[in-house]
């Protein structure tokens, strides 16, 4: 459920970022307040558990496919929820760098999705209400399927809906909900299952560890309705700005660009540049009898772009970005012998 | 693939890039600031374009091929990695096509749908984020990268999460290895593969070991002055090449962003006025 860079809109992508900041910060504080300082080692090694715990798969009798632990939910039972939201996010940052799983601007998207949801919603909201103080037996099954599947429920629609929003691609609204949120339905149970399982077992083996997490937290005090109106807040404002960047104009750095330098774009081929560029034209086209005839393009097509699109000069961009593409790599290739050499 | 060659597999790539980060190239040497801020101007201005934009976008590639150039970086190894993540990409973009059937223009007798053009576009978007973002890493080294957020504003417990994380991300990495190498040893029959019930002992006793070890770790750090507090000690140097780099690319960027340049380079080559 890892969202890409290529499938988001700035401003879809920047709204994220801003709540997943405030988020973290807020969350930042909550830990540091907490005077218990055993927290930030055991914080950094869980991350690492969750990382390494990820790659065991195990085999789901009856269906010949494997699933394996997402571990938002069990870090939040064993470390609280601020912790545990951070300690997600960090996992999710690994992931986006050394996996380029999901991107630098979907990080914002991913750690709401993955870990934002999960450590506040689906643990205060729903785990603790159900489970109570003593997890054992079939309370705490309960209470892990019912958290598991609504965090991964809520995770899968959020995806959809910053995919559908951002508008790059084509998936209906409907179609991408019907795909999605069944495979995340299995996905929370089985989740929630063996986020039980595991749970049961450190309660059996070791209960001073669940019963420790469970008093030395805040909890009773966390102003949860505190937290998700803030949460809200901060979306709809970044929301707004960002969006009135974005439709105002076809682009917000259009827009900005235009405050900047007074024109919208940077002087294009048709003004001064034009006339002197016709001189250098003529001695450096290499293919003049490429040119093609200007035809409008199909009419329909054209009203996403800004401007009217003819084969010619579209044919003619096409053209140049390989060109600019081609220099670029050779500068590389240049850059990379000349660096290799000393070496 | 066997889980163990997984692990290790995942071992082997973590390592990789860190590796990489040691080498000692002028882009090695920048402040880890400036990648991080061309990098974010990088991929928000190709974020930016409209999803049917392909030829302004193929000049961007000018910035991962400078960078890869600078950094000696191997382009093979990056290129397998994009490869490896792109499944989900193509599998949400390649429905484009199929619901965005309009005719954008014809080559010859052949009718190129815009959803064709949106689904290019999308991969080109992919391959320039996902690079930028592997060449920032694989140029700078993680814990250079959590102290420049960490000077960037991000919260300093996250910057210290994201080390310690990293830090114990190998030990526990090999801890789980030989778990998963112990259990398939002992499992000539299934092959290695691991039920429910027996992941949920695996995992439990290694979570039991990794409270433990946290609890070592936490001894050793108060033996060692811990206070609560975590100091974070490093120089840095934002010179006149930092802000060249941040600021000379940030320009490259917005230009090719806001300017034609693909458009008009190819109108100059091919004669249209």
């Amino acid at each position: 459920m890892h969202m890409a860079d290529a499938l988001l809109s700035p401003a879809v992508g920047g709204t994220m970022w801003v709540v997943t900041a405030a988020t973290t910060a807020y969350a930042s504080r909550k830990v540091r307040k907490s005077l218990d300082d055993r927290k930030i080692p055991l914080m950094g090694v869980l991350a690492a558990f969750v990382f390494a715990i990820q790659m065991i798969n195990f085999s789901i009798p009856g269906t010949g496919s494997s699933g394996h632990l997402l571990g938002g939910l069990l870090l939040a039972i064993l470390l609280g929820p601020d912790a545990a939201c951070l300690a997600i996010a960090s996992v999710i940052v690994v992931q986006a760098l050394f996996f380029a799983d999901g991107g630098l601007l979907a990080l914002g998207c991913n750690i709401f999705n993955m870990g934002i949801i999960g450590c506040y919603i689906g643990y205060p909201l729903i785990y603790k209400k159900i489970a109570g103080n003593s997890p054992s037996g079939t309370r705490l099954l309960a209470a892990a399927l019912v958290a598991g599947v609504v965090s991964l429920q809520l995770g899968a629609f959020a995806v959809v809906l910053e995919t559908t929003m951002s508008g790059i691609s084509e998936l209906p609204f409907s179609s991408f909900i019907i795909m999605m949120q069944p495979i995340h339905l299995a996905i929370g149970i089985v989740e929630g299952l063996i986020t039980a399982g595991i749970v049961a077992f450190i309660w059996k083996a070791r209960p001073e560890i669940l019963d420790c997490a469970a008093t030395d937290r805040p909890l009773g005090d966390l102003p949860i309705k505190k937290v998700l109106t803030g949460l809200a807040t901060v979306a709809v404002i970044a929301a707004g700005t960002l969006s009135w960047f974005a439709s105002s104009h076809p682009d917000g750095l259009e827009w900005s660009l235009a405050k900047v330098t007074g024109h919208e774009e940077l002087a294009g081929p048709g003004d001064g540049v034009h006339s002197v560029m016709e001189k250098v034209q003529d001695k450096t086209a290499f293919m003049p009898d490429y040119g093609f005839k200007e035809k409008t393009a199909a009419p329909e097509a054209a009203d996403t772009s800004s401007s009217p699109v003819s084969l010619g000069t579209s044919t003619a961009g096409l053209v140049g970005g390989v060109m600019v593409m081609l220099l670029g790599l050779g500068i590389g290739f240049a850059l990379k012998k000349k660096s290799g050499n000393p070496a | 693939m066997c889980i163990s060659s997984r692990i290790d597999k995942a071992f082997y790539d973590i390592g990789r890039l860190d590796i990489l980060a040691l080498a000692d190239t002028p882009l090695h040497r920048l402040d880890p600031r400036a990648k991080l801020l061309a990098t974010l101007v990088f991929i928000v201005c190709v974020v930016s374009f409209g999803k049917y934009e392909i030829s302004r976008l193929l000049p961007f590639s000018l910035y991962p091929a400078v960078l890869i150039g600078l950094g000696d970086l191997p382009p093979g190894y990056l290129a397998k990695k994009l490869i490896m993540v792109s499944p989900f990409v193509i599998f949400i973009g390649i429905f484009n096509p199929w619901f965005d059937q309009t005719v954008m223009f014809t080559i010859g007798p052949i009718a190129i749908s815009g959803g064709w053009v949106s689904f290019a576009s999308l991969i080109i978007r992919f391959i320039l984020t996902v690079s930028a973002a592997l060449i920032l890493i694989a140029s700078t080294g993680f814990a250079p990268m959590c102290m420049a957020m960490e000077k960037l504003g991000t919260p300093k417990i996250f910057a210290v999460q994201l080390l310690m994380l990293y830090r114990y991300l190998f030990v526990l990495i090999a801890e789980s290895l030989r778990i998963v190498r112990a259990h398939s040893l002992r499992s000539f029959s299934r092959k290695g593969k691991i039920t429910y019930r027996v992941f949920l002992q695996i995992a439990g006793n290694l979570l039991l070991r990794t409270i433990d070890r946290a609890q070592r770790i936490h001894m050793a750090m108060l033996s060692r002055a811990f206070t609560g507090e975590i100091k974070i000690v490093r120089q840095f140097s934002f010179g006149y090449k930092e802000w060249l780099f941040a600021a000379g690319f940030s320009v490259i960027f917005i230009t090719m962003r806001s300017a034609d340049i693909a458009g008009l380079l190819g109108r100059l080559l091919m004669e249209i006025k």
